[in-house]
């Protein structure tokens, strides 16, 4: 149940609103940033065993 | 076995993997109970209303940006005198999770400003010292970003994070420095035990803060793995540009 905030009622909520947006861009951008290194590595490594077994 | 066996990459994200589980776990159990129990279980205080309720938030996001840079300090000074590239990476991973509670605590702290001191911002000794500090987070980050060299990139911001250092230590004890302004001395005084926050608003604020210190190490330990993958590919890519 949502507590009486009196008066402040506007700047509580905005605090809470805008401090949750920040962190869930924060942990946004580090999965997906997480998530495309994590792709990118593992093609680059695949190409690279593919040049190796080329070469071999 | 040395901690320095963990600046190897690989034993590195061994055992990062093993430690985020728990941490996420952790992290996501201690903010969402510091949050919620301040948020819905707390009364409201007898001078500041309902408004004490952003302590929740202001407090752990200050802490954890001045702490966030004085991790990067250290990582910094590692890689200045090892040349580890574990902890060069390491400090560049926390610099935008240091920005973010570094915004955090500038815009939680205006919005419960206004009511209180009757002004948004003020150039007080504590706000500005906070303000410069945001903006050497700004100025680190793009200066990894600006140069080409991942070693000098990691040397100029080991650098920039010694200097911006004074202005980490500044943030934390300018009221006790120039003692002036509008901002109160630190709530939570760690060292000398003499906190001056009851007991009702303080066990919720130190979950939310440990819930804060624990969600800041799981986002250093994943960036860093993903530096350290980018790096990877990078160093992969370039070696077989050159036929190697």
């Amino acid at each position: 149940m949502m507590p009486d905030l009196g008066k402040y009622a506007a700047e509580v909520l905005s605090a809470y609103g805008a401090s949750m947006v920040l962190l869930a861009v924060l942990l946004a951008v580090t999965l997906r940033r997480g998530r495309a290194a994590r792709a990118g590595l593992a093609q680059v490594e695949a190409e690279a065993k593919q040049e190796t077994q080329k070469d071999g | 076995m040395s901690i320095w066996s963990y600046a190897n990459p690989v034993k590195f994200l061994a055992l990062s993997a093993k430690l985020q589980p728990y941490l996420w776990g952790a992290a996501a159990l201690c903010v969402c109970t510091g949050l919620i129990w301040g948020f819905f279980g707390t009364p409201d205080d007898y001078r500041q209303g309902s408004t004490v309720k952003i302590i929740y938030l202001h407090v752990p996001s200050a802490l954890m940006a001045i702490n966030a840079w004085f991790m990067m300090l250290l990582t910094s000074l590692i890689w200045l005198v090892r040349r580890h590239h574990v902890s060069a990476l390491a400090a560049r991973a926390a610099a935008p999770v240091g920005l973010v509670m570094t915004l955090i605590a500038l815009i939680t702290g205006a919005i419960w400003g206004q009511p209180m001191w009757g002004t948004w911002w003020a150039w007080d000794p504590r706000l500005t010292s906070f303000l410069i500090l945001f903006l050497f987070y700004l100025g680190y980050i793009a200066l990894w970003e600006a140069v080409e060299d991942p070693d000098t990139a990691a040397d100029l911001t080991s650098v920039l994070c010694l200097v911006g250092s004074v202005f980490a230590v500044l943030s934390r004890y300018a009221v006790q420095f120039w003692n002036q302004g509008l901002h109160q001395g630190t709530s939570v005084p760690v060292a000398t035990g003499g906190r001056t926050v009851d007991d009702v608003f303080f066990v919720p604020l130190a979950i939310s803060m440990v819930g804060f210190g624990l969600l800041f190490v799981a986002l250093v330990l994943y960036r860093t793995g993903t530096e350290i993958r980018l790096r990877r590919t990078q160093a992969l890519r370039t070696r077989m540009e050159r036929g190697l």
